[in-house]
């Protein structure tokens, strides 16, 4: 049997730094707490980690999607990288965890830090517009010159279509992706580092204001200030470290049409986070229903229902029949899902709050919202290029 | 003009690639890359085709004709002077399935469907014909 790579990564550590909107620190000083409070975790010493990585690397654009590069991060830490990488597109956000398994399973690196920060909540501080994909220049070019000139300045009118069309064809209803932000919330009231905790019902839900039908305010994920690290290891290095190690069962990517404007499908599916799904369920003998709980991207409540279709999760069209109602859902229910509040309550990691929480529950450490003797965790990354993973602890 | 008003729209860059597209209106009609060995219409364009691999691409006029795939209601005045509400959409041309195009809907906010047969319109702004869209009264693109 060929021996996949992530077979011989697993993660030893992980932290998330303060959650502002704004913070008083600089996205570099929020850097520096979350890597070196996961590298503390691992029971490591900065000395002892040689890679480190990012998503996205450094940009003025974005409005602060983009502001530490990994050599920025790794001078200030006094880390001395014999690997080093930012990724900005490809597999999601989750291509620098990718990247870093694969440099540890070629022997180019033994304890890698991989780090996500953001700053938009400061950028929009500055510019409320900052964060639109109308760019600075007088003229938009590249994939946002499809959208941006029709007035479409927010991903949320490209993710409404895909919430419209599911919902005509399968006939689909607000109550029911109400659910999505109603239970985030309800497990964000659990979670200190939540930007929203105060409790949210579906009325309130119902009523909150429209932004681009039939998508709401909270089906938004929320700009912040900080940063989210994990220490991915070589398992023969992780074996006595501070935590058990979580195992890396599989990985799944793919990337469609989207990241250059090319639509597939019919608005209903991201064809292409199914091709991820398989790539990750072929790797693995384990089965979806064997997944004792969930963190599914939610830039929008839509990727939600999209993602755990393309997963196998629940069949096509039969996700928003699912959450209805939210038990299933629920830190008690089948598939206990985006149990520290995924972005629309936690923020927006860009997923990273996702694979952090994956590490909360299966290191125990989810307190009023711990999962009852949780052991595995899938987790989905993306809208425009997808990544996923399955996390294991013996 | 006024320094604060921002422009209705922020225009698309002509590129060396998709310059044809935003430009085509300018005699009324819609044109989309089609390559010359397989026939396959591709947008956005590229410089080969994705299918065959020829670069004998070339933009055809198109019918303009074509069917809502999927809308929404846009209400967030995104910036200062943006008229909300207005229609988004993706229209699927009627020449080949899955070939789309995003615009706007000139129709009643509640009027739109998905599967309303629609026409093209050209909206022009300096340089550029931005393709629009309106409910098709004949009956559509059958």
């Amino acid at each position: 049997m060929t021996l996949h790579p992530e077979k011989l990564a697993c993660i030893t550590g992980a932290a998330q730094s303060e959650v502002g909107r704004p913070s008083s620190r600089t996205a570099l000083q929020l850097t520096a707490d979350a890597c070196l409070a996961a590298i503390a975790d691992a029971g490591l010493e900065v000395s002892d980690i040689d890679g480190i990585a990012c998503y996205p690397g450094k940009s003025a654009e974005g409005g602060g999607i983009a502001p530490v590069s990994p050599s920025e991060a790794a001078a200030v830490l006094g880390i001395d990288p014999k690997w080093i990488l930012a990724s900005a597109e490809g597999f999601s956000h989750m291509a620098p965890i990718f990247n870093a398994i694969t440099a540890i399973a070629c022997g180019l690196a033994r304890h890698v830090v991989v780090f996500r920060s953001v700053a938009q909540a400061t950028a929009r501080m500055a510019s409320r517009s900052s964060t639109l994909m109308s760019g600075s220049r007088s003229r938009v070019d590249g994939n946002n010159a499809w959208t941006v000139p029709f007035n479409a300045l927010s991903p949320i009118n490209t993710f409404a279509l895909y919430a419209q069309a599911y919902f005509e064809k399968y006939g689909a209803n607000e109550e029911q992706l109400g659910m999505i932000a109603v239970n985030n919330r309800r497990n964000a009231g659990h979670n200190e580092n939540a930007v929203y905790r105060k409790p949210l019902s579906l009325e309130d839900y119902l009523a909150s204001r429209v932004i681009s039908t039939p998508l709401r305010l909270f089906d938004c994920d929320s700009h912040i200030d900080g940063s989210t690290a994990i220490v991915v290891s070589h398992k023969d290095a992780a074996k006595d470290l501070k935590n058990p190690p979580l195992h890396i069962e599989s990985m799944g990517m793919a990337v469609g049409g989207l990241w250059v404007g090319r639509y597939e499908g019919d608005f209903t599916s991201m064809p292409a986070a199914h091709k991820c799904g398989e790539m990750l369920w072929s790797r693995t003998d384990l089965k979806p229903a064997d997944m004792d709980c969930a963190q599914i991207y939610d830039g929008f409540s839509i990727h939600v229902w999209l993602w755990m279709e393309a997963l196998g999760l629940v069949p096509p069209g039969e996700a928003c029949r699912f959450v209805e109602g939210g038990q299933r859902i629920a830190l008690d229910g089948d598939l206990p899902l985006n149990t520290g509040g995924g972005q629309l309550s936690g923020g927006r990691f860009h997923g990273y709050g996702h694979i952090h929480e994956a590490t909360v529950q299966l290191w125990g450490r989810g307190g009023g919202r711990q999962v009852a003797d949780a052991k595995t965790c899938i987790i989905s990354n993306g809208g425009y290029g997808y990544g996923a993973m399955i996390l294991r602890r013996d | 003009m006024s320094e604060t008003k921002p422009p209705a729209r922020k225009l698309p860059a002509l590129e060396p690639d998709t310059a044809f597209f935003w430009t085509s209106g300018a005699d009324g009609v819609l044109r989309i890359q089609r390559c010359g060995d397989c026939g396959l219409y591709q947008h956005p364009p590229f410089p080969r085709c994705s299918s065959c691999g020829s670069e004998a691409i070339a933009p055809e006029p198109v019918s303009g004709k074509g069917r809502v795939a999927s809308y929404t209601i846009n209400r967030e005045p995104w910036v200062p002077g943006l008229e909300v509400p207005f229609l988004y959409a993706a229209v699927e041309l009627a020449e080949q399935k899955e070939l789309y195009v995003f615009t706007n809907l000139l129709a009643p906010i509640d009027a739109a469907r998905v599967g309303m047969p629609v026409n093209v319109t050209f909206e022009q702004h300096e340089d550029v014909w931005l393709p629009m869209f309106r409910p098709d009264e004949t009956g559509g693109a059958a």
